[in-house]
C-alpha cells in the first residue's frame, strides 16, 4: 500500500533545545497512526511539523506524493482539531465550518451542500446557527472535527481531542472518531497521552518518548511484546509488574531473591546469558491464583474492587504485585494466597540495555 | 440564646468597613469639590462671583456665561468663542485615532503571531519608545516636519498624534493577542488564512474589548493634548485646549471667570462623555489583556 504521508529525517529545535533528531515515520493511505508518549516527549512538535506550523531544522514532509517541506499549512491537504478546539469566538458554527471553504472562495452552494453532510455525520444540525460559547465541550470538538471535516482534508491530525472532556463523553467520542475513521478512511494521525485512546483507535501506535520513537507496532504487539522497558511500562493501565532477576541457565530459572521463576516456556530463552541481570515483567492480569510446582505463595495487602475486576496487591521479594482478577473474586487483607505467572505472557528485558530479549 | 449557624452567613457592619466607607467617600468628595465650584460658578454672574462666596449656590441662575464661552469668546484677536476649536480638535482627533488604533492593532498581531527575526528587539523598542517623554522629540520632528512640508498643517500634526501613540498602542494590543490561544491562529492558518485574511477575518473581531481600551486613550490623550498642538497644528487649526488657554489668559479686560469656568467644562465634555459611556468596557478591556502580558 502506499504512503500517505511519510516523514524523512526530520529534526527541530527551539533555540539550543532539541526536540526531534533524525526522526523518519511512514504512514500508509487510510492509516490510522496515534503518537503516543507522556507529556514532553516530541508527540505535539511532530504533528506540528507535520502540519507546517512549525519550521524543520532538517528533513522532509511529504504528504501524498508530495514534497511538502517548504509549503504553507493550508496548501498540505490536511485538516487540523486541536485540544482547545480552536473554534473560532465571533462565528456560528456554521461560520466555522465554513471559513476555509471561504477563504478559497467556494461557491456557496456547494459550501451549503458539504457543511450539511458534514452535520449530518456529526449530528449537530441544530448547532449550526449557536456560537461556540453556547457549545458543551463535546459538541465544540464535533464542530473542531466538522470543520477539517468539509474541507476535504486527506490527512486528519488530531492533537489530543479529547483530553478536555469528560470521561463519560472521552469514551463516546472516541468511538465517533473511530466510527469515522471507518466510514471516511482517511489517513488519521492523532496524538495523545491516553493510552486507552491510543489501544482502541489506533492501526499502528508509534511509542515516543525523549523525541525518539521507542516503538512503531500494532496496538496488539505493543501491548503484549513491548520493545522496552519503556514501553512496557507506559501502556497498560493498572501498569505492568516488574521483577529484578538473575538468570539462572543451568535450571532455566530467574531468581529473584531467595524465589524462583521458571521460564521453560518462554519464547527467546535461548538468547539469555547465565547469570545475566533482567527485569522481569509479568501484566496484572498473567497472574493466576493457582498451585503447581512453580508457584509462590505470598499476603493480600490491598484490594481494589473496580466492578468489572478486581485488582489485588501483594509482594514478592519486597517488589509490590498487582493481580487482575474477576469481579466476583473475594479476597481479604493478609490472606494467604499462592500465585503464578504465564510465562508465555510475559516479558523479559536486559537491566542494561532495557531492551526486550 | 445562641442562634445555630444554618444558611448563608450573617453580615456585620465591621469597622474596617466603615473605614473602608469613610474614605471612598473622602476620595469622592476631594475630586467633586473642583467640579461642584466650577459648575456653580459658571452659574453665577460676574457680581455674585466678586462677592467671593465660592462654594455658596448662586442667587440667580445666571446662563450668560456658557453661550458666550461656546460662541463669543476671544481666543487671541478673534472673538468667535470655543466653537472653532472643538471643530478642530474634531478634526484633529477622530483621524488620528482612526490611524494610529488600526496600525498598532496590526502591529500588535504581527508581534503577538508571526514572529519575525528581532522581534523582540522590535518589541523593545516600543517599550522603550512608550517612556520616553516627547518633549524631547519635539524639535527634531517639528524639523522633520518642516522639511516634508507639512509642518503646521492638519496632517502634520494628524501624523505627530499617530507616531506619539503607537508604541504604547502596540505594547496593548501585542499583549491582548499574546493572551489569544494560539491554537485559533494555527487553525485560521490550516483553513487558509494569510497574514491579512486571518487578521480582518479572526483577529478583529476578536477585539472589540481591547479596541475600546485604545480608542478610550488615545480620544482622551489627544483631546488634552496642548503642547503637540500649541506646536504642531498651525494658527488654523488649533485644537480646543489651546484656544481654551488663549481665553483664561487674557491681557487686558476683565477675567470674566464664569465664562473662563464654562470653557472649561466645555472643552473636557468630551472626554468625560467618553469615560462615561465606556467605563465598563475600559475596566474589562484592561482585565482582558492590557495588564496582563
Amino acid at each position: 500500500m502506499k504512503n500517505s504521508v511519510e516523514v524523512k529525517n526530520i529534526s527541530f529545535s527551539y533555540g539550543k533545545t532539541e526536540i526531534l533528531n533524525d526522526l523518519s515515520l511512514d504512514i500508509k493511505e487510510g492509516e490510522f497512526m496515534v503518537l503516543l508518549g507522556p507529556s514532553g516527549c516530541g508527540k505535539t512538535t511532530l504533528l506540528n511539523c507535520i502540519a507546517g506550523l512549525l519550521d524543520l531544522t532538517d528533513g522532509q514532509i511529504w504528504i501524498e506524493d508530495d514534497n511538502v517541506t517548504w509549503k504553507e499549512p493550508k496548501d498540505r491537504h490536511i485538516g487540523m482539531v486541536f485540544q482547545s478546539y480552536a473554534l473560532y469566538p465571533s462565528m456560528t458554527v456554521e461560520k466555522n465550518l465554513s471559513f476555509g471553504l471561504r477563504m478559497i472562495g467556494t461557491a456557496k452552494d456547494l459550501i451549503n451542500e458539504k457543511i450539511k453532510k458534514a452535520a449530518n455525520l456529526l449530528q449537530i444540525n441544530e448547532l449550526l446557527k449557536r456560537k461556540p460559547s453556547q457549545l458543551s465541550g463535546g459538541q465544540r470538538q464535533r464542530v473542531a472535527i466538522g470543520r477539517a471535516l468539509v474541507r476535504d482534508a486527506k490527512v486528519f491530525l488530531f492533537d489530543e481531542p479529547l483530553s478536555n472532556l469528560d470521561a463519560k463523553l472521552r469514551a463516546e467520542l472516541r468511538y465517533e472518531i473511530k466510527k469515522l475513521h471507518r466510514d471516511l478512511s482517511n489517513t488519521m494521525i492523532y496524538v495523545t497521552h491516553d493510552q486507552i485512546e491510543a489501544m482502541t483507535l489506533a492501526d499502528r501506535i508509534s511509542v515516543m518518548k525523549d523525541g525518539l520513537i521507542q516503538q512503531l507496532d500494532t496496538p496488539k504487539q505493543i501491548y503484549n511484546k513491548p520493545a522496552n522497558l519503556f514501553v512496557a511500562g507506559f501502556i497498560g493501565s493498572p501498569s505492568m509488574n516488574f521483577l529484578k532477576a538473575k538468570f539462572d541457565q543451568s535450571n532455566q530459572n530467574l531468581i529473584v531473591g531467595k524465589k524462583q521463576i521458571d521460564i521453560t516456556k518462554y519464547e527467546n530463552i535461548n538468547n539469555l546469558m547465565n547469570d545475566q541481570e533482567v527485569v522481569f515483567g509479568i501484566r496484572p492480569e498473567n497472574i493466576n491464583i493457582e498451585k503447581n510446582e512453580h508457584s509462590i505463595q505470598c499476603k493480600v495487602e490491598l484490594v481494589e474492587p473496580m466492578g468489572a475486576d478486581t485488582l489485588v496487591w501483594t509482594s514478592v521479594e519486597g517488589n509490590p504485585i498487582s493481580i487482575r482478577l474477576e469481579g466476583s473474586s473475594n479476597f481479604n487483607l493478609n490472606d494467604e494466597i499462592t500465585i503464578s505467572f504465564d510465562i508465555n505472557k510475559s516479558s523479559i528485558f536486559d537491566s542494561k540495555s532495557e531492551e526486550r530479549i | 440564646m445562641s442562634t445555630i449557624p444554618k444558611g448563608p452567613r450573617p453580615k456585620h457592619l465591621t469597622v474596617g468597613r466603615i473605614g473602608l466607607y469613610c474614605f471612598i467617600i473622602m476620595c469622592a468628595l476631594f475630586f467633586l469639590m473642583p467640579l461642584y465650584v466650577m459648575i456653580i460658578t459658571s452659574l453665577k454672574d460676574m457680581d455674585e462671583i466678586r462677592a467671593a462666596n465660592i462654594l455658596n449656590l448662586p442667587k440667580e441662575l445666571s446662563f450668560y456665561a456658557w453661550p458666550k464661552a461656546w460662541s463669543q469668546a476671544c481666543t487671541g484677536f478673534v472673538c468667535e468663542g470655543l466653537k472653532p476649536g472643538f471643530v478642530n480638535s474634531v478634526k484633529i482627533t477622530v483621524p488620528s485615532v482612526i490611524v494610529s488604533v488600526a496600525l498598532s492593532a496590526l502591529n500588535g498581531y504581527a508581534l503577538a503571531f508571526w514572529r519575525f527575526r528581532g522581534a523582540y528587539f522590535f518589541f523593545g523598542l516600543c517599550m522603550f519608545g512608550a517612556f520616553i517623554p516627547y518633549q524631547v522629540m519635539v524639535y527634531p520632528l517639528l524639523k522633520i516636519e518642516d522639511f516634508l512640508g507639512i509642518y503646521s498643517s492638519l496632517p502634520g500634526i494628524i501624523l505627530v498624534h499617530t507616531i506619539f501613540g503607537m508604541p504604547i498602542l502596540t505594547l496593548i494590543f501585542r499583549n491582548f493577542y499574546a493572551s489569544l490561544p494560539i491554537d485559533l491562529f494555527k487553525a485560521a492558518r490550516i483553513d487558509g488564512g494569510n497574514f491579512i485574511k486571518i487578521f480582518f477575518y479572526v483577529i478583529i473581531p476578536m477585539s472589540t474589548p481591547i479596541t475600546i481600551v485604545a480608542v478610550i486613550l488615545q480620544v482622551t490623550g489627544i483631546w488634552n493634548d496642548f503642547l503637540l498642538g500649541l506646536v504642531f497644528a498651525g494658527r488654523d487649526n488649533q485644537p480646543m485646549t489651546v484656544q481654551l488657554n488663549n481665553i483664561v489668559q487674557v491681557d487686558y479686560g476683565v477675567a470674566e471667570y464664569n465664562v473662563d469656568m464654562s470653557a472649561t467644562i466645555l472643552t473636557s465634555l468630551v472626554p468625560l462623555f467618553v469615560y462615561f459611556i465606556s467605563g465598563r468596557w475600559f475596566v474589562r478591556g484592561i482585565a482582558a489583556g492590557a495588564i496582563k502580558g
